[in-house]
């Protein structure tokens, strides 16, 4: 979806980020159960992960059993990843509020979504020592990488003959 | 083209295609350690709770409900040939019929229309020019030898176009390259049967193609014991480019009003085509033929390269045999479309190729009865050698001018030669031939 060229990411990065974050910051979570970003949390929390909804049209009000907030600044506590589900021009503010609240917060990885890129953010918060990914969804590549997306028929591109480990 | 890394996103791509003709899609099985894919017989599966269900059938979780969907055997088959065509996902079907039929419902509304090769199977000319007419589909047919033509055919309804690279009844190579360029310049797909090549011979889309169907009954199952299809999806196609797709870009009210591109992107329309095609019209691959067909593409490169050396071999022959008027096969240097198979099919035009007898009509129905060796029935791609007089079976429906149009006129025989003895393949034509 994008005329930049071809990002690529190793499976052994993806598969690590995955396995070390716990808390997600998701930055335009929507209420509305058949949007995307609605599918993508209700994924990951099943998956164990906490996920944080950010929203300001829904601050104060509850997605998916989920406290949502109006920006990454109001959450109390502590998140691994700011995970963001808005267009990539967007994204650059956010990119931004990440890095000025990385150490209080504890940020460790900005994830873009799926069709979200924006390489100028994402240089900046690599040089600030944050892990980037970019136009991926957290959800497929979960899926991707520990299986259930082959149960759709996806090419997942992993090739091994150890068996599976949950 | 043979680039190290794919475009899905799936990261380095290292493995040759012989590895991941035994290895993609199956790792070991998670619960017992069976290395062989084991056939998952059964119709449905359990929930771990309610929620579990909810998810399960919103889509919102990946995972099996019901066979007609989804089944973990069929789901080995459908990544291994979107592996190794290298797309972004496939769905498998109940035959290649059905494979197309769930690809053109994924995207035609009524009143849509298609622009399609005149040199194809003869059931696609009759799946495509009759049966889809009643669905308010119209075709075009057109002569692909000329990729301009397509660009002719095509009007503010088309929403496809549709090509055999290696074209049945035989032969026949279609200059892929500028047709997917028409294609992508009117913003529809191209999509390409590819039964006749397989991805070991031909990559379709390394050359444009944003859609792949398959009879996995012929060269993939390999055996001649399995139907199936498949139908693979790129990744490639920007299904929102322009509003001829609404069924890939606005809410689906079949399903609760999910807009597929958007949720699933680059597999979206694998996703579209299994949760509404699929699920609502119900031609499933059965398990044990996912199974069969796994078990065939395991061998499927060492095949193919025999299936061509042996079709070398009797190509040679019949061109210089007298009862024989003329060779369609582009492995030989006599056809007009050589060059073109050098150039997508670098490993060898397959083994289905046509010839003419100058005997007519009569010498082809007395070659398929004198035959010993040869199979006279209506398939290809299986070990055994087949022969069939296509005027008088597959292409039976088809008027004179249509059968002469896509090659299958009143002296052609079509045969698919098989992996037996190419000597002993040889002597049977003979003889047949001087009965």
């Amino acid at each position: 979806m994008n005329d930049a060229p071809e990002l690529h990411y190793d499976d052994a990065d993806i598969r690590h980020i995955l396995k070390t974050v716990r808390t997600v910051a998701m930055v335009g979570a929507s209420p509305n159960w058949v949007r995307p970003s609605n599918f993508a949390m209700k994924y990951l929390q099943g998956k164990g992960f906490k996920v944080i909804p950010v929203n300001p049209g829904s601050a104060g009000k509850e997605i998916l059993g989920a406290m949502t907030y109006a920006s990454l600044a109001d959450i109390p506590g502590t998140f691994d990843m700011v995970d963001i589900f808005r267009s990539s021009d967007a994204a650059g503010p956010i990119v931004d509020e990440a890095i000025r609240l990385k150490d209080e917060k504890g940020i460790k990885v900005i994830w873009m979504q799926l069709g979200v890129r924006n390489d100028a953010a994402a240089a900046k918060a690599e040089a600030a020592g944050m892990t980037v990914v970019m136009n991926r969804c957290p959800k497929i590549e979960y899926g991707r990488l520990f299986g259930e997306l082959s149960w759709s028929g996806i090419n997942s591109g992993v090739i091994s003959s150890k068996r599976q480990k949950g | 083209m043979n680039d190290k890394t794919d475009k899905t996103g799936a990261g380095p791509v290292d493995f040759g295609f012989e590895t991941r003709a035994i290895h993609a899609g199956a790792r070991p099985d998670p619960t017992t350690g069976a290395r062989s894919t084991p056939i998952y017989q059964t119709t449905s599966y359990v929930f771990d709770s309610a929620d579990h269900a909810a998810d399960l059938f919103n889509l919102q979780t990946f995972g099996f409900i019901y066979s007609r969907l989804t089944n973990p055997t069929v789901s080995v088959l459908e990544e291994r040939v979107a592996n190794l065509e290298g797309g972004r996902g496939a769905v498998a079907a109940s035959s290649g019929h059905a494979a197309q039929f769930l690809a053109f419902f994924t995207l035609l509304e009524p009143g849509d229309e298609i622009v399609a090769s005149r040199n194809l199977y003869g059931g696609s000319i009759t799946q495509l020019g009759l049966s889809f007419k009643k669905l308010g589909w119209t075709c075009h047919f057109v002569d692909p030898r000329d990729p301009e033509n397509f660009r002719k055919a095509l009007t503010p309804k088309t929403k496809a176009i549709f090509i055999e690279v290696l074209a049945n009844p035989g032969g026949i190579v279609v200059d892929i390259e500028p047709v997917a360029k028409i294609a992508a310049g009117a913003g529809i797909p191209l999509i390409v049967d590819n039964t006749m090549a397989t991805p070991y011979l031909c990559r379709p889309f390394e050359w444009g193609a944003d859609l792949i169907v398959h009879s996995t009954t012929k060269f993939l199952s390999g055996h001649g014991n399995s139907m199936g299809g498949a139908l693979i999806e790129s990744g490639r196609f920007d299904w929102a480019k322009n509003d001829k797709f609404p069924s890939m870009t606005k809410p689906e009210p079949a399903y609760h009003g999910l807009t597929f591109y958007e949720t699933f992107g680059d597999f979206g329309f694998t996703m579209k085509a299994r949760a509404v095609a699929l699920r609502d019209f119900g031609p499933c691959m059965a398990p044990l033929n996912a199974f069969m067909t796994i078990t065939g593409i395991e061998t499927l490169h060492v095949r193919m390269d025999r299936h061509v050396q042996n079709a070398q071999a009797v190509a040679e022959f019949l061109e210089k045999h007298k009862a024989v008027s003329w060779v369609s096969y582009a492995g030989l240097k006599s056809s007009p479309y050589h060059a073109l198979a050098k150039k997508y099919l670098p490993k060898g035009p397959g083994s289905v190729f046509t010839f003419g007898l100058k005997g007519g009509f009569d010498a082809g129905v007395k070659l398929v009865e004198s035959v010993e060796l040869f199979s006279h029935l209506a398939n290809i791609g299986d070990t055994r050698s087949l022969v069939i007089h296509p005027a008088s079976t597959t292409h039976r429906q088809l008027s004179p001018e249509q059968q002469v149009a896509a090659g299958a006129g009143p002296d052609v025989v079509r045969v698919s030669i098989g992996l037996e003895s190419a000597d002993d393949l040889i002597r049977d034509l003979d003889r047949a031939l001087s009965a």
